[in-house]
């Protein structure tokens, strides 16, 4: 079978993502990609801890950081993540359109998280708090913002995806692109989890 | 009796090797003539390790050459060799040994590690405490007590602790006096301030020599420094005089008038002048000149002249002096010495 | 219902711009590794040249600097590193009976990245200047320096790095997923095992530098402020993150030539592996341990005795799975019948020069002792101990190994123990003297040592044995052209292999394995060679095969991040734009145009194996 062609109910596997030896490669490689950028990260939070104290006279994260703000955007990307899960649901059951408007709100939710993100940013810049103004803001900003770079990526590849496939239903080549989009955007979550609690909340507790 | 034979088989062993390293090098700056409580600490542990690393060497050696001389293909020999996939006893025997060789040797190791991180505070009146500030390429050296500071020779009065704090104005460096003691790092940041100690040794009237021991720059080759060990008579002496130095030691009129106006800013003599460049104060009765060149004044007119072709990458602006104020204020220098 | 739509046949320079093919991309980091290699050396011969005498005034301060900046940098991310993916990309499909690897594109990426990584760091030479701050580029000495030289360092070795990074997960998947059938775990050569522990290292290890180039550009090109004191920074973080990577990149650099030499003495001496078990397992604990033992690197920073003593005994661990290996290679030539082709004695000379670059690594791992060791020229002697004396002798070793199935030559066995013996002997010149040097109060990385320090007589033999090794690999290039330039195709198992490698026909038909084949144990040739006629027996019937299509995308992809490290390094926001314009353009291309390769037909492939040559 060509693994362009789409999938009817008749010939759907139960896990289309995987049905390719090529699928199967591209699933384990992408785990194992999540496991380096979780090293990536985790040097992120090792520098970060070192130094996010460091505040000079500049405002501390106390002093900074609106939880309201981030709880809003930690809702969206929360969110994201569930509606990500249906679209793979969908996946599973064949069904393009459904997985196409999950997707679609997963991209909407992303992009809300993305607005507020650079609007809290222009606050804080506004507040004296910048990439240069002590080794805090330079830490804060490359922590987060390896996060932010993260979601915009996630942004443009599901746009990428969804344009390119729209009227070609779920096939074995592009089935495991989806997944794989889904579980880079729950990974994207899980670390920006980390973020919320790590920065924002021992930031506020002090 | 057999355990008895090992052990002495052990210790002649030892001590071959022992005379075998002793006496390797320059006596003021060899590891392996070492001339102080620490060094010499460090050096029997250097002992222990080379001679476990030895027994290890000698075993691997004489098994390797018996397999490659015993086991090579003769001509003719056509039959298979048999295929052995491995022996358990052996594998065992393989991993237990080194596992004991090495907790032999894990015991000092950890004792001495945590020896020679002893806090910075001198414990009684015998004990010497010192501040270390490495600049990219010289060493300042404070005595705290002694309210005096330094550039380039540190003078200690021998059988004496002496307690070090180090840090650094630039990059990182780092502090070795391989003959009294093994390095520790100056990093700059007054959260990284490390702490150290060593023993004078009990030679008095020798020069040991100072090294950087971590890359940091062009001049890294060059930031030598001087440990000169004295009487503790002599140290006293030396405190008084260096403590009663000023710039008028010197009996060189021109010359100081020329210093006071070009060098003084950022270079101290006694009690006046900057901190930017290392104090000058005795500077007739170092042992060389910028820490490297034979100490003449030939020698001093050149650096003076161009720093840069001297040292690389060095601090030390190029003055805009003629020949005969360089002339002069190399006079001048020279003739500082202490009372 | 297969198609066969566009596949081109590309030729020459074309061909090898756009391979995907395992095969190739190994020959192109060869050449590539082999190239940088050469310049890694000159410049250490350069260095030797500086030190033969004391005050010696020919290459000085900062210009030295560069040469031993340059000279460790080229040597493991740009010489090493890629003539080990040059072996893991021929040889490791072969190994395990697979048609590719799991990601051919993503293999040509990889290659492509390193590649223009490299040539950009190599540029700084023409361009203000080379990086000179060590290739530990410890701050703030790296972060203060004015010049474009660590720019270089920085975005060159990141471009490098990531095109490792996507290697590494490329090895995983391929040994998880694409082993033939009954090609178990532990029926896997040895080599093959390594190259899985290393490319275990390079996933969780790399990402670690990655970000510490991130810091490290962001402080020098956007004034961040990590390492700077007086700005809160604290430049210990640096040294913490790159030892975290730069431990583990020991070890990615010696396990796969103790690969290459479990394989090469088994082979030479006609027995299989003695304690293979062991073997796997002591790879597997040495790269675990890798990840624990970083501080020794450190104890001279001040972390304290506690911090010390456990990374101290952590270290001492990793002695024993590494001591196992040693017997275990003696035991396999215990009884086995030698043969002393070059391979055997690049080998044969590799378990003693390793051995002792591991005692004084044990001697290393003391920290009280160590404080006297420390960044002296013991410490210069130990490492390359390890480094050149293990893994270039065993990468030496595998070159002349497998250069048959690579290139289909065998290269000249006199020629080959010239290089041997002269490179060897050299070797020990070199580096034997530097342990007393260090010993005797000379730091490293200086330019000068002065007279009168008892410095001068061992710097001068230690000068003369880096010569003798460069004349050693001189011989070993005139070998390499020599072989070049005869048109000898060899037999396919010149050497009376054990392994899958040995069992296709030379010159290795493009899709590797005409049938699948069917493994039946450890060193799957020689099983079927004394149990079965000597031929592997086929575990699928002939059939249609698939085949990648060949790309240009992964060139024009490392161009991009090429030019794109070039806006960075000369803050040309313009030029850094189009450059990973460039890089979006080929991803988003790749994404959209598709690409389901080839089929080979049955027939072709039949008559490839009428004609002998599948």
């Amino acid at each position: 079978m060509n693994a362009g062609e789409r999938l009817t109910d008749a010939n759907f596997p139960a896990h289309p993502e995987k049905a390719t030896l090529e699928g199967k490669n591209k699933f384990l490689g992408f785990w194992l990609f999540l496991g380096g950028e979780t090293v990536l990260f985790a040097t992120l939070f090792g520098t970060y801890l070192g130094l996010r104290n460091m505040h000079l006279d500049g405002p501390s994260g106390e002093e900074l950081f609106s939880l309201p703000l981030v709880f809003l955007a930690t809702m969206l990307l929360l969110t994201s993540s569930l509606t990500s899960v249906y679209a793979v649901l969908s996946l599973k059951q064949n069904k393009v359109r459904s997985l196409q408007g999950w997707f679609l709100v997963t991209l909407l939710l992303g992009l809300g998280f993305l607005g507020l993100e650079i609007y809290e940013f222009i606050h804080y810049v506004h507040e004296g708090h910048t990439f240069t103004s002590s080794a805090f803001g330079s830490a804060f900003y490359t922590l987060v913002g390896f996060h932010g770079a993260h979601v915009l990526f996630g942004i443009l590849w599901i746009t990428t995806l969804l344009a390119r496939n729209w009227n070609r239903g779920i096939t074995l080549s592009n089935a495991p692109k989806y997944y794989l989009f889904a579980l880079y955007w729950h990974f994207v979550d899980v670390v920006w989890v980390f973020i919320f609690t790590v920065v924002y909340l021992m930031g506020k507790v002090g | 009796m057999k355990k008895w034979l090992q052990k002495g088989r052990f210790l002649s062993l030892f001590a071959m090797l022992a005379l075998l390293l002793m006496g390797c090098g320059d006596p003021t700056l060899s590891t392996l003539i070492p001339q102080g409580e620490v060094a010499d600490k460090q050096f029997q542990l250097m002992l222990i390790s080379i001679s476990i690393m030895i027994l290890v060497l000698v075993v691997v050696f004489v098994l390797y050459a018996f397999v490659l001389l015993k086991f090579r293909k003769r001509k003719g020999d056509e039959s298979t060799p048999k295929q052995v996939e491995g022996n358990h006893m052996l594998e065992l025997l393989w991993t237990v040994i080194p596992i004991l060789l090495l907790i032999i040797l894990a015991v000092p190791t950890v004792m001495r590690t945590f020896e020679f991180s002893a806090d910075a505070k001198p414990a009684s009146k015998n004990e010497l405490s010192i501040k270390v500030t490495g600049h990219q390429y010289w060493w300042e050296f404070e005595y705290p007590k002694e309210e005096l500071i330094t550039s380039q020779e540190l003078v200690l009065p021998a059988d004496t602790k002496v307690h070090v704090e180090l840090s650094s104005a630039d990059v990182i460096h780092s502090f070795w006096i391989p003959s009294l003691a093994g390095k520790t790092d100056t990093n700059p940041g007054d959260k990284n301030k490390n702490y150290m100690w060593f023993d004078t040794g009990s030679k008095t009237d020798v020069v040991y020599k100072g090294k950087c021991a971590e890359l940091c720059g062009a001049s890294h080759a060059l930031m030598d420094f001087k440990v000169r060990v004295v009487s503790k008579e002599d140290y006293k002496n030396w405190v008084a005089g260096y403590k009663a130095a000023d710039e008028k030691s010197s009996a060189n009129a021109d010359g100081q008038q020329v210093f006071e106006k070009n060098c003084l800013s950022c270079h101290a003599v006694g009690q006046n002048g900057g901190n930017t460049g290392p104090s000058l104060t005795g500077f007739g009765d170092k042992d060389r000149v910028a820490g490297i060149l034979e100490h003449d004044k030939e020698n001093l007119k050149k650096w003076i002249k161009d720093p840069q072709e001297v040292k690389p990458g060095n601090n030390m602006p190029k003055v805009n002096l003629s020949d005969e104020e360089i002339d002069a204020v190399s006079d001048y220098l020279l003739g500082l010495k202490l009372k | 219902m297969a198609t066969h739509e566009s596949h081109k046949k590309r030729s020459g320079l074309m061909d090898w711009l756009t391979t995907v093919d395992h095969k190739k991309i190994g020959i192109l980091y060869l050449l590539a590794g082999g190239f940088f290699f050469l310049i890694g050396g000159l410049e250490a011969v350069l260095m030797r040249i500086q030190l033969m005498e004391p005050d010696s005034k020919i290459f000085t301060g900062e210009l030295y600097n560069q040469l031993l900046t340059m000279h460790g940098t080229t040597m493991i991310f740009l010489a090493a590193m890629p003539i080990i993916f040059g072996f893991m990309n021929a040889i490791v499909p072969l190994q395990l009976g697979a048609r590719d690897v799991a990601f051919p594109y993503v293999n040509a990426v990889g290659f492509w990245l390193f590649f223009f990584g490299g040539v950009l760091l190599n540029l700084s030479w023409f361009l203000g200047g080379a990086p000179e701050a060590g290739w530990t580029a410890y701050a703030p000495l790296s972060t203060v320096a004015e010049d474009t030289g660590v720019d270089f360092y920085v975005l060159g070795l990141q471009i490098a790095g990531a095109g490792t990074l996507a290697g590494g997960i490329n090895f995983l998947v391929t040994i998880i997923n694409m082993r033939a059938p009954g090609m178990t775990f532990m029926r896997m050569p040895l080599f093959t095992w390594a190259s899985f522990v290393t490319s275990g290292l390079i996933l969780f290890a790399f990402p670690a530098l990655t970000v510490g180039f991130f810091l490290l550009m962001f402080e020098r090109v956007f004034d961040a402020n990590f390492f700077n004191p007086d700005m809160g920074g604290n430049i210990l973080i640096w040294e913490h993150i790159f030892w975290i990577f730069g431990h583990p990149e020991v070890y990615i650099l010696i396990l796969p030539a103790f690969g290459i030499i479990s394989e090469v003495i088994s082979t030479f001496s006609n027995k299989r592996l003695f304690g293979y078990s062991a073997m796997v397992f002591a790879t597997v604990l040495i790269g675990f341990l890798g990840f624990m033992v970083w501080v020794h690197h450190m104890f001279t920073v001040g972390l304290g005795p506690v911090a010390n003593s456990i990374f101290a005994v952590a270290t001492m661990a990793i002695a024993i799975p590494t001591g196992v290996k040693i017997f275990n290679w003696i035991f396999t030539m215990w009884g086995g019948q030698i043969r002393f082709s070059t391979a055997m004695l690049f080998a044969v000379g590799f378990v003693p020069t390793f051995v002792m670059g591991g005692v004084t690594g044990v001697m290393l791992s003391v920290p009280a002792a160590d404080y006297q060791y420390h960044d002296s020229y013991f410490v210069v002697a130990h490492f390359h101990y390890v480094i050149v004396g293990g893994l270039i002798l065993g990468l030496f070793s595998g070159l002349y190994y497998w250069y048959p199935r690579m290139f289909n030559r065998v290269l000249n066995e006199t020629l080959g123990k010239w290089n041997f013996w002269l490179f060897f002997i050299g070797f020990h010149l070199t580096f034997f003297p530097q342990h007393w040097l260090g010993l005797m109060g000379m730091p490293r990385r200086v330019y000068t040592y002065m007279s009168g320090q008892e410095l001068d007589g061992a710097n001068f033999v230690s000068t003369i044995g880096a010569i003798l090794m460069g004349a050693g690999t001189i011989v070993l290039l005139i070998n390499i052209i020599i072989s070049a330039s005869s048109k000898y195709a060899t037999t396919k198992d010149p050497w009376d292999g054990r392994t899958l490698e040995w069992s296709m026909p030379v010159p290795t038909p493009e899709y590797n394995f005409a049938q699948t084949p069917l493994v039946r144990g450890l060193d799957a040739l020689y099983v079927e060679k004394t149990a079965g006629n000597g031929e592997m027996t086929p575990a699928e019937p002939v059939g249609e095969i698939h085949m990648p299509n060949g790309s240009i995308l992964p060139f024009i992809l490392s161009l991009g991040m090429f030019i794109a490290g070039f806006g960075f390094i000369y803050s040309n926001w313009y030029v850094a734009g189009a450059g990973l314009g460039l890089v979006l353009i080929t991803m988003f291309l790749r994404s959209i145009i598709d690409d389901h390769g080839y089929h080979i037909h049955k027939e072709e492939v039949e008559a490839d194996i009428k004609g002998g040559r599948a």
